[in-house]
């Protein structure tokens, strides 16, 4: 009975592996071919099946006159518009949330959890439906294709993330703790800046780690607001998809765009298990 | 009088939270909140603190209304029944917080911190986290950092009830020795607590608290001897006073139809009547020739056994000092103790005590 039931588990979680894992390594041998290799039917090893090739990562680097993709710009322009709009939502999300968490707010029937409510309905909405106002609005302004528009648009969507995440963090944080603060003397933003905030630090490297991801991944407003000045990387990526899909740097691009997140999570992961920070509210 | 309240009063969602309170408070003393769970003793402490703003009332210290001066600029500390310290902080950064706030000079903080932390027994552990430290520790540290600031009022609310029996007798002692030593005569010390013989053991004045108003306070002894009423004989009384309907008659107390026992001297003046009678548990003892009762309940607590009888329209509780196991439904004999029972009027107030207390 034991040995079935070590079975089945062990398999469940070899299926599993296999489904998380064999698209990037998929991806990763893909990005090694040529259009002879991809063309030839399905192969997996380098240098058994097919002879590898660096030609997908390298055309990457070139600018689009050499028949290149030139990656680097759109690159860099998804890193600067994921973090502003994810530590401007971390920042607003954080002083919201402590507002909701420690005061009562009275307007007609409305009170804290329906504010609550209020920034998390943003994310409920199918992105279709939002799409068609933020376009408008985004034109009124005359931000469309620009940066500063596009962080806008990820401030309202990523803040909500950070609202709910920390309002149920300092749900958890003891009332008595802001309380001591003013005893002892500090005045309301002291009592926040000294006391609370120091002690929120997990819980924003949480609601920042969803911020990054979401904000990283998101094609689709990036796709309707944006149109030649400025590209973020999952549209240039999926710009690849032309009459001849080149599925090598198209392989190469994906796995470098998945490269920061991996960072940013070995770095929490350490960070979290140094003990002093999961710890430090019980 | 240096703290003075003039009829506090705080109504949340059409429930009194502060009853029309005053009370006067000297430097150089203790004061014990005695009440039950909800009796409004918190609120009391937090109102004294300014974190929460009565709706009338109030509150003068050394003859200034405090009214209008908001928490952090008043002279008070406070220790929680929760361990309530700065867990991104070390031991001595914790003591050191209110100092720093108030930029006081570091030479001299870092003597104050190390006296405080001395005078709790926390010596060596400047260095540690607060995380690293056990529950009895980490309340050591609340208590040396409100001991730190020489505050002109000292509020601790129920800071020992979340300890274990053990820790918590020895931390009684220690806070009882900590309080006389360094505690200067130019604060005020205000301590609650849900645990009559608490209470009595800090010595002070007692403040009996119930349903958000103050019912009587004076010494602890005062209490104990000459409660104001039933309530007050309740919540001073751990088991709480036996508390029974009967009259006074033909020279006897008639409890019921089938209990009558003698008159104590101390009742000779009362007019015969219906009254409340009041007999505390340890006042129940066992004898040969007592009235008959019938076990309902028997729990032994330590060397005492705790023992719950009904006997006619009436039920006791009896606190015996020995330790007997008695069975469910026995028949024992117990003699109530007349020279040491109250009486108390059908409003419930007393009209007589063996202490010679009463109208």
């Amino acid at each position: 009975m034991h040995k079935i039931y070590l079975s089945l588990k062990y398999g469940f979680i070899c299926v599993w592996s296999m489904f998380v894992v064999a698209p990037f390594l998929w991806a990763l041998s893909t990005s090694f071919k040529d259009f002879q290799s991809v063309t030839s039917g399905a192969t997996y090893i380098p240098w058994l099946q097919f002879e590898p090739t660096l030609e997908g990562w390298r055309v990457l680097w070139e600018s689009p006159a050499n028949g290149g993709v030139d990656i680097a710009e759109p690159y860099l322009n998804s890193i600067i518009v994921t973090c502003l709009a994810s530590i401007i939502s971390i920042i607003l999300g954080t002083l919201s949330a402590y507002a909701l968490s420690r005061f009562t707010f009275k307007a007609g029937f409305i009170r804290n959890n329906d504010i609550t409510f209020f920034f998390i309905s943003q994310r409920i909405m199918p992105p279709v439906v939002l799409s068609i106002p933020f376009f408008i609005m985004l034109g009124f302004l005359g931000l469309l294709d620009s940066m500063v528009g596009l962080i806008m648009v990820y401030i309202v969507l990523l803040m909500p993330i950070a609202v709910w995440i920390m309002v149920d963090f300092f749900n958890k944080v003891p009332r008595e703790i802001d309380e001591t603060a003013l005893i002892d003397g500090c005045n309301p933003y002291q009592a926040f800046f000294k006391v609370v905030l120091p002690n929120s630090i997990p819980g924003m490297i949480v609601a920042g780690m969803f911020c990054l991801i979401f904000g990283w991944t998101d094609f689709f407003f990036a796709f309707i607001l944006t149109f030649t000045e400025v590209q973020l990387l999952p549209v240039r990526i999926v710009a690849l998809n032309s009459s001849i899909t080149p599925w090598w740097s198209l392989s190469a691009a994906a796995l470098i765009s998945v490269a920061p997140l991996i960072v940013v999570a070995f770095i929490v992961e350490r960070f979290l298990s140094k003990g002093n920070l999961s710890g430090a509210l019980k | 009088m240096d703290l003075v309240a003039k009829g506090l009063t705080l109504e949340i969602e059409g429930e009194n939270h502060l009853d029309d309170i005053s009370f006067g408070m000297r430097k150089g003393e203790l004061y014990t909140l005695l009440g039950r769970t909800l009796a409004g003793k918190t609120t009391l402490l937090k109102t004294i603190a300014g974190l929460i703003t009565p709706d009338s009332g109030r509150l003068l210290f050394e003859d200034c209304d405090l009214g209008g001066v908001p928490v952090w600029e008043r002279n008070i500390a406070m220790v929680y029944q929760q361990f309530i310290n700065y867990p991104h902080l070390n031991v001595f950064e914790n003591v050191a917080f209110p100092l720093r706030q108030r930029k006081v000079d570091p030479a001299a903080i870092n003597r104050r911190v190390m006296t405080a932390l001395s005078s709790v027994g926390l010596d060596g552990f400047e260095g540690r986290k607060i995380q690293a430290l056990s529950g009895g520790q980490q309340q050591r540290v609340a208590l040396a950092r409100s001991l730190a600031k020489e505050a002109g009022i000292l509020l601790l609310d129920e800071p020992l009830v979340n300890l274990d029996y053990k820790l918590r007798e020895q931390l009684r002692e220690e806070f009882r020795n900590i309080f006389s030593s360094t505690v200067a005569s130019d604060s005020i010390l205000i301590y609650s607590s849900t645990d009559p013989l608490e209470a009595m053991q800090l010595g002070g004045e007692v403040i009996v608290l119930d349903e958000a108003r103050v019912l009587q306070q004076g010494p602890g002894h005062e209490i104990f001897e000459n409660p104001a009423n039933t309530r007050v004989a309740e919540i001073s009384n751990d088991p709480a006073m036996n508390l029974m309907n009967g009259t006074i008659g033909d020279g006897s107390i008639q409890l019921g139809a089938d209990m009558a026992l003698p008159l104590p001297p101390h009742f000779k003046g009362l007019t015969p009547g219906d009254y409340i009678f009041g007999l505390r548990a340890s006042d129940v003892i066992l004898a040969d020739k007592g009235i008959s009762f019938t076990v309902e309940l028997s729990e032994i607590s330590g060397s005492e056994t705790y023992l719950h009888v009904a006997g006619g329209a009436h039920k006791f509780v009896g606190l015996l000092d020995m330790v007997r196991n008695f069975k469910a439904a026995e028949t024992v004999s117990l003699s109530l103790d007349v020279k040491k029972i109250y009486a108390f009027d059908m409003a419930g107030d007393l009209v007589s005590s063996p202490f010679g207390g009463g109208r």
